[in-house]
């Protein structure tokens, strides 16, 4: 009995060891799921280099934005860009940290990787409901050279509410005013027609699986997997296959001056740009209770924003232009007030 | 064989022969039937044990057991994964388990047919089948909205309340085991009614109270919804039970989910690990109770 | 060995001593005070379920549980898809389980050989502790592409083209859906079913069986004629059982149902159970929104579904306890 006690004092004692270890320069954050893997890289890196730890949780943005709302987390991330009077409301500075893209795929017998053309247009049709058969006269003269078989489209979407979806609902109302009045955007919303799969290996599977299907995914995932994916016709007018070049034009043409940084990336208009690009957003309390806890959390972004783009590339990340991450560091240094009224940075 | 010899009412040989027949065919088939059901039963064991080796087997290795969840492509392991379950179904079981020791007690030794007691058989029964998923939307609406955040603490409750009836349910079945001659010796020794159950009772059903605690324990090992709601999930160390804590099936859940093969490999991992430990529980739960029975 | 035998012996010790009653009041009040805490928390869990899903209720009204619109961009709420998923697949299930575990619990009691019974039967019981995020990934890496490839494809062409019942089998083959959702679920619950039955054939006493087989009756005659009559209530109630395990299964059924909130009239389109659109949603929801509100009233209504089928289960399954 007496060893037993010993052993579950000495546990004891460790495990209040790690305890106390682990909070040291700790911020929390909750929410998007779309820049979890990134951010889970980088708080890793940031670690080592300057001993500030991270405790992401992917929760989804609506979590996050609660967490956010309640201060329970130092900071809140979402991949929809919240509206200007409910940041005001709840007092929260909203800047973007990164931008991902996604790609359709597709699974059509003897049709191969970025060769299909596709255009936003079509692609709403075909989400609702409306262009049902692979070889329909619509796709077909837009792909001739092409051999589309007569084969039934099975549209997948992801079925858990995503920031995923939410980036591909807004390039389909930017681009379908039927999908826009019809269904409209949101992290989940009522798919006219489809069947859903349980995040992005969920939609890749039963892409995989189903012949005809049409799915869309994180472009980082379509590549580790080398999946099918299509060619996108963009605001230009040109057909443009997913590539870091492609990206990266989207990204430049962007409009960043918009207030709180709600830069809309969807279909940018640019020759080479790629038309589903999207930037994730953090929710950082305006007046924070800890001031060393936030100036930690800016820390924690400027040191991404400065030695952390390689981190996000490797994931198939988009950096921010170097403008944008200026603008972002101006407005921590305006906008987060301590406790005393002055700025914290 | 001339049948025509026999006056009265005599068996038609060939009649009966067909129906002899048509019996044992029947008979024959469910005894096939009823094999290809076992068989087909024990096939999907299989093929889920087999499937889970051949996944999880993958990306086993010590650093599963020694190092914390870590982004994709960084290697890590499930340690904090493990330790925040291994917390929580516990803190769980401490809970839950003299609570429904002490509602098996009561329906066992004090309620001898009354209306209470009936309507807490029938409650704990009603609360042993209930979905798992509205316990932690129960506990989200009572631990975790009011507080502003999701923690183990709520997680380790959530737990809790589904140990309660599995404990009740194997609590009255062991006590009303106890011959009365048991009882009538302890009480003519002088025992207050209290003492009888607690210092004779409960050692001589020892084992079944085990069992049915081990078996709650293999149970709440597993879940995962009630977790969802409560505790969350946390990829990084901590045991800190007024945050977020991870666990196991929570982790499995989200690296299932993801996009990284990395991750997905250590999602089989940790499902192989949960099946094994709750199979584990499982079979010695009822070795324990053929030993001692 | 009764309840009431064990009570009366140990009232009389009660009567003994002031101090003995001290002990015997305190532990007798823990005892019947965790009884009532036990009612307590189902209330606790009923209410806590309602008041959660109030707002969603008081927007919508009663029309919430039959409305068919789940809109989260709008934010009209309706429960029937969900409802209707949760239904039909558990209904669905049960048809699958039920001659699956009645021939398990058949043999397990008649056919197999004495040394076979104790593996056999512990094997099955072990797919019962299977933790249930297991069956949803199994059930996703192997099962869905099994039906994606072989079988949804196989019956669509053939069963698909009848005239009356094609319907039940058209759509894309996408190895999700309504089926796959059932088929895991069915799965799941044979174990719970084959157990109540198992236990409940053994109950049949030795001399009805026994006269039936001096009559000369095979084995299945036995069965059929005999043991299924006596024990027809609780093999009732063992099913219903299952159907509750069934109605509130979460994770097995979120990997393969598909979330399409429309009522697909064909077998493998995508559906949506109650638990699975929760489980789904959830992370998107905010608190205070009318989303999660409609989550829980949603909790709600499984909670009462659940509540009833369990309740008539208990019903048709407890007489037997008692004897």
């Amino acid at each position: 009995m007496n060893r037993l006690t010993s052993l579950l004092g000495a546990a004891v004692a460790s495990l209040a060891l790690f305890a106390s270890a682990a909070s040291a320069q700790q911020i929390t954050g909750a929410g998007a799921t779309f820049p979890n893997p990134i951010y889970q890289k980088w708080g890793e890196a940031a670690q080592k280099a300057n001993g500030i730890q991270l405790n992401y949780q992917s929760v989804g943005s609506g979590a996050g934005l609660t967490q956010a709302r309640n201060r329970t987390v130092d900071f809140g991330a979402s991949d929809a860009p919240m509206a200007a009077a409910q940041l005001e409301e709840h007092k929260l500075l909203q800047f973007p940290t990164v931008m991902g893209s996604l790609v359709a795929i597709v699974n059509i017998p003897g049709v191969a990787d970025n060769q299909l053309k596709m255009t936003g247009e079509l692609l709403a049709e075909i989400y609702l409901g409306k262009i049902t058969k692979w070889n329909d006269p619509k796709l077909v003269e837009m792909n001739r050279g092409v051999a589309l078989p007569n084969l039934a489209i099975a549209p997948v979407y992801r079925a858990d509410g995503s920031g995923t979806t939410f980036v591909w609902v807004s390039y389909l109302s930017a681009v379908s005013p039927e999908w826009k009045s019809t269904v409209g955007v949101g992290t989940s919303v009522k798919w006219p027609s489809g069947t859903g799969a349980r995040g992005n290996e969920g939609v890749a599977g039963t892409v995989r699986n189903t012949r005809g299907a049409i799915g869309y995914v994180e472009n980082a995932y379509a590549i580790q997997n080398k999946l099918v994916s299509t060619q996108l016709r963009n605001k230009a007018g040109n057909f443009v296959s997913p590539s870091h070049e492609t990206f990266l034009a989207a990204a430049d043409n962007a409009d960043w001056s918009v207030p709180n940084f709600a830069a809309n990336l969807v279909d940018q208009p640019g020759a080479k740009s790629w038309p589903i690009v999207s930037p994730t957003f953090i929710l950082l309390p305006k007046d924070p209770k800890d001031a060393t806890r936030a100036v930690n959390v800016m820390k924690f972004f400027d040191w991404a924003f400065t030695n952390g783009t390689k981190l996000a590339e490797e994931l198939e990340y988009i950096p921010l232009p170097k403008a944008v991450q200026d603008a972002v560091r101006a407005s921590w240094k305006t906008q987060i007030k301590g406790p005393d009224g002055r700025p914290v940075m | 064989m001339s049948t025509t010899l026999l006056a009265g009412p005599h068996k038609d040989l060939a009649a009966a022969g067909q129906l002899g027949r048509r019996r044992k065919r029947t008979d024959s088939l469910m005894f096939w039937l009823a094999m290809a059901a076992t068989v087909v039963g024990l096939l999907f064991l299989l093929s889920i044990l087999v499937t889970l080796f051949w996944r999880g087997l993958e990306a086993m290795s010590l650093t599963v057991f020694t190092d914390v969840t870590r982004p994709p492509g960084s290697g890590g392991g499930l340690l904090n994964a493990i330790v925040g379950s291994l917390i929580q179904t516990m803190i769980g079981a401490a809970i839950g388990t003299p609570i429904g020791l002490l509602v098996g007690t009561y329906l066992s030794e004090y309620s001898a047919g009354s209306k209470l007691g009936d309507a807490v058989r029938f409650v704990s029964d009603i609360l042993l089948s209930a979905p798992s998923i509205l316990i932690g939307l129960f506990i989200y609406q009572l631990l975790v909205l009011p507080f502003g955040g999701f923690s183990g603490f709520a997680g380790s409750m959530a737990l809790a309340v589904i140990v309660i009836p599995i404990v009740v349910r194997t609590t009255e079945d062991m006590l009303t085991l106890i011959p009365t001659a048991l009882r009538e010796a302890a009480v003519a020794l002088g025992a207050p009614k209290w003492k009888m159950i607690v210092l004779v009772c409960y050692p001589a059903v020892r084992s079944g109270l085990i069992t049915g605690a081990l078996l709650a324990v293999a149970r709440i090992a597993g879940e995962t919804a009630p977790l969802l709601f409560t505790s969350l999930g946390n990829l990084t160390w901590s045991i800190d039970m007024t945050k977020p804590m991870g666990s196991l099936p929570v982790t499995i859940y989200t690296y299932a989910g993801s996009p990284y093969a990395d991750w997905i490999a250590l999602g089989w991992t940790g499902a192989l690990l949960i099946t094994l430990g709750v199979l584990a529980i499982n079979i010695i739960a009822r070795v324990v109770l053929r030993q001692r029975s | 060995m009764s309840s009431s035998t064990a009570s009366a012996v140990s009232d009389l010790a009660a009567t003994r001593g002031s101090s003995a009653s001290t002990g015997d009041r305190i532990f007798a009040g823990l005892c019947k005070g965790a009884g009532i805490f036990v009612l307590i928390l189902l209330g606790a869990i009923i209410v806590e379920l309602f008041i959660g899903g109030w707002p969603a209720f008081r927007t919508f009204g009663l029309s919430f549980v039959w409305g068919a619109n789940w809109d989260p961009v709008a934010e009209e709420f309706g429960a029937i898809v969900p409802i209707y998923g949760t239904i039909i697949t558990s209904i669905l299930a049960l048809l699958l389980a039920v001659p699956v575990a009645f021939g398990i619990a058949y043999f397990l009691t008649e056919i197999s050989p004495m040394p076979l019974r104790r593996p056999v039967g512990t094997a099955v019981e072990l797919l019962a502790a299977v933790p249930s995020i297991i069956y949803g990934m199994w059930g996703f890496f192997v099962i869905v592409p099994l039906m994606a490839q072989y079988i949804q494809p196989a019956v669509i062409d053939s069963a698909g083209e009848l005239p009356l019942i094609g319907w039940l089998f058209a759509g894309p083959p996408f190895g999700t859906g309504i089926f796959t959702a059932a088929l895991i679920l069915a799965i799941m619950i044979i174990p719970f079913i084959s157990a109540t039955m198992r236990d409940v054939f053994q109950t049949v006493p030795p001399v009805f069986k026994e006269s039936a087989y001096g009559l000369g009756c095979t084995r299945w005659e036995v069965m059929w004629n005999i043991v299924i009559p006596y024990t027809r209530k609780s093999v009732v109630g063992g099913i219903m059982l299952g159907l509750g395990r069934a109605l509130g299964e979460t994770l097995a059924v979120t990997f393969v149902i598909g979330n399409a909130n429309r009522i697909a009239t064909s077998l493998f389109g995508p559906g949506n159970t109650i638990a699975s659109l929760v489980a789904l949603e959830f992370g998107e929801a905010e608190a205070g929104s009318l989303k999660l509100s409609a989550l829980l009233a949603l909790g709600f209504i499984l909670f009462v579904l659940s509540f009833i089928v369990l309740a008539v289960s208990r019903v048709l399954l407890r007489p037997r306890a008692g004897q």
